[in-house]
């Protein structure tokens, strides 16, 4: 278990030093002159050398690369040359509660769908609750969210009046509701299928007869039995599929007109802040390289019998 | 991967009937983007000022967008970029990912380490983010840059898949004579096990066109798509800020979007029973 974690650990760092490196070349190797392009060509000869020395152009590459990593060691993303003294991590500081709360929101949602109608189509594989919980997981998967996203709106806001129409002064609970559902809709089908399966494979196993022919009810064998150790795939899938939250909530956020990660990186594309965006990906980057860690490392918990070597 | 009916008892004959629905709405989408000039009701660039925003009717079946173009011809146009988007980006990706995956496989050691860090990289950026920077950066979101950014990220998928089958597949005896026969190796990895573990590859770069088509309506919604023409996922963006008046705009392109991918999704499900039987089997 030590070894396997220092290695998954140096694994992960290695990733974000790879990240971090991509993106910062990724961000130079830009055609033309950044400078030209944020400001305008008819821009004042000082107000582009104020920009050029705020983002170092004029340094040679190492140490711009060097002052770019020292930038992201000490958490702050490096400082905003259209606002003195404020950083970018000041910026996804407000932007992070709501994405977050978007994300979890979504999780649950997706969970909430996918874990019982997973469970269900598995203890009746082929009946109509399967049939029907596979159609629901195909439509999940294939429509696209930033489409939902304003059918939602169409049906609960203009049609029913059931929800408040987001983007107006609309806090709360009930401007998360639509958000999520959209958000975690897509999840959900992927989610429930894979439950489906590994319950499918764990409840053919002998452990469960023992379980069935000790005379236990049959609900008690499919939840405390069968169903903590179909955990694990499932939690592999959760793991993976939070990258596609973050990314999803991007246009989430743009559907429903809410702030957080997503509306930031997009006024920064918007508004060509190269500071924004590079700290917007790699945070979002990052936390996806963390999600993976724990998930890799929960599986431990979630099964004693895994054994890291 | 993902399958909607692997584990779901569809009787034969559906499922060959799925794949079939699946295989008529690509092909209809196929001809609707090769043929989009010649079937389309007006000419791409028509606009009719004094019909803006109008409804289904008898003249714009299926209405008309905020300068008066007519959607159904702009959505024809749009299956030319989900087209060429989906096939060229898949294909892009399926030869870098065969080609470097099979190398990685095939040799070992430090190509094959460098190569996987590489891919790990690469898919620690979620989703489209990794595009949306490269088109930021290169700030001309045009159809090339589009296709170019999905396919930097892209390739990854399919050089793990590659390697992984690589690995299994050069122990066997095949490649053994190969080897004893004295074939140089580039021969040995595509003329003799690059051909035996394509089945999966195709599976995977079926679907590969869906998620790619997704990608750059996401794209386009995000107004990082294609600027130099009519893209399913700009149509839906346009229609999004009008939606509270008139909801076909947003509605149309969706449809669209959403008929293509399921119908991929079949085709794909279909693909892979046909042709790796095995993935199949294990539920």
């Amino acid at each position: 278990m030590g070894r396997f974690l220092l290695r998954r650990l140096f694994s992960s760092l290695f990733v974000v030093f790879g990240v971090v490196t991509l993106v910062f070349f990724a961000v130079r190797a830009a055609p033309g002159d950044p400078v030209a392009s944020i400001l305008g060509e008819q821009a004042l000869e000082i107000d582009k050398q104020a920009l050029r020395d705020c983002l170092r152009l004029d340094e040679p590459m190492a140490k711009q690369y060097a002052l770019f990593w020292g930038d992201v060691v000490d958490g702050t993303f490096g400082e905003l040359c259209d606002e003195r003294g404020a950083t970018v991590m000041d910026k996804l500081v407000d932007a992070i509660p709501p994405t977050m709360e978007l994300a979890l929101a979504s999780l649950l949602v997706a969970m909430l769908l996918a874990l019982p109608l997973g469970i269900l189509a598995s203890t009746r594989p082929y009946s109509w609750v399967d049939n029907g919980s596979a159609f629901v997981a195909l439509l999940g998967i294939s429509i696209p969210n930033f489409w939902l996203g304003p059918m939602l709106l169409i049906l609960f806001s203009l049609t029913l009046k059931a929800l408040p129409n987001p983007g107006a002064a609309v806090t709360g609970l009930s401007a998360l509701i639509l958000p999520a559902i959209t958000l975690g809709t897509a999840l959900s089908g992927k989610l429930m299928r894979m439950t489906r399966s590994s319950m499918l494979e764990v409840l053919g196993q002998d452990y469960i007869r023992t379980a069935k022919a000790k005379g236990l009810p049959n609900v008690r064998v499919v939840i405390k039995h069968a169903f903590r150790n179909a955990m694990v795939p499932v939690v592999t899938v959760l793991g993976l599929q939070f990258g596609a939250l973050l990314s999803g909530a991007i246009i989430v956020e743009k559907v429903f007109a809410r702030p957080g990660l997503g509306t930031l990186l997009l006024d920064g594309i918007e508004g060509r802040n190269y500071m924004i965006v590079q700290g917007c990906v790699l945070f979002i980057a990052f936390t996806y390289v963390l999600v993976n860690l724990i998930t890799d490392l929960l599986y431990g918990a979630v099964d004693p019998r895994i054994r890291y070597e | 991967m993902m399958s909607f009916f692997d584990s779901f008892k569809v009787p034969a004959r559906a499922r060959t009937g799925l794949a079939g629905f699946g295989f008529a709405i690509v092909a209809l989408m196929m001809l609707s983007a090769i043929l989009a000039p010649w079937i389309a009701p007006y000419p791409v660039d028509y606009i009719d000022i004094t019909r803006q925003l109008e409804g289904p009717s008898a003249a714009h079946w299926l209405g008309t967008d905020e300068n008066g173009a007519d959607v159904l011809t702009l959505l024809l146009y749009g299956a030319r970029v989900a087209a060429i988007v989906g096939s060229v980006t898949v294909v892009a990706c399926a030869f870098t990912g065969i080609f470097l995956g099979s190398i990685s496989g095939y040799f070992g050691g430090w190509v094959d380490e460098a190569l996987m860090r590489l891919t790990e990289i690469l898919m620690a950026f979620p989703g489209i983010l990794l595009a949306i920077l490269i088109i930021f950066v290169t700030q001309e979101p045009s159809l090339l840059a589009v296709i170019g950014a999905l396919s930097v990220t892209g390739w990854s998928g399919y050089a793990r898949l590659v390697r992984g089958q690589v690995l299994v597949e050069r122990e066997r005896e095949y490649v053994e004579a190969a080897r004893a026969l004295g074939f140089p190796k580039g021969r040995i990895i595509f003329r003799e096990i690059v051909p035996n573990i394509l089945a999966p590859v195709i599976v995977q770069a079926t679907f590969g066109v869906a998620g790619a088509i997704l990608a750059e309506a996401s794209l386009s919604f995000l107004g990082l798509g294609p600027q130099d023409s009519p893209s399913w996922g700009a149509l839906l963006d346009q229609g999004a800020s009008y939606f509270l008046l008139t909801p076909h705009l947003a509605i149309f392109p969706g449809v669209a979007i959403m008929i293509t991918v399921l119908g991929i999704n079949f085709l794909g499900d279909g693909l892979r029973d046909w042709l790796d039987p095995r993935a199949i089997q294990k539920t």
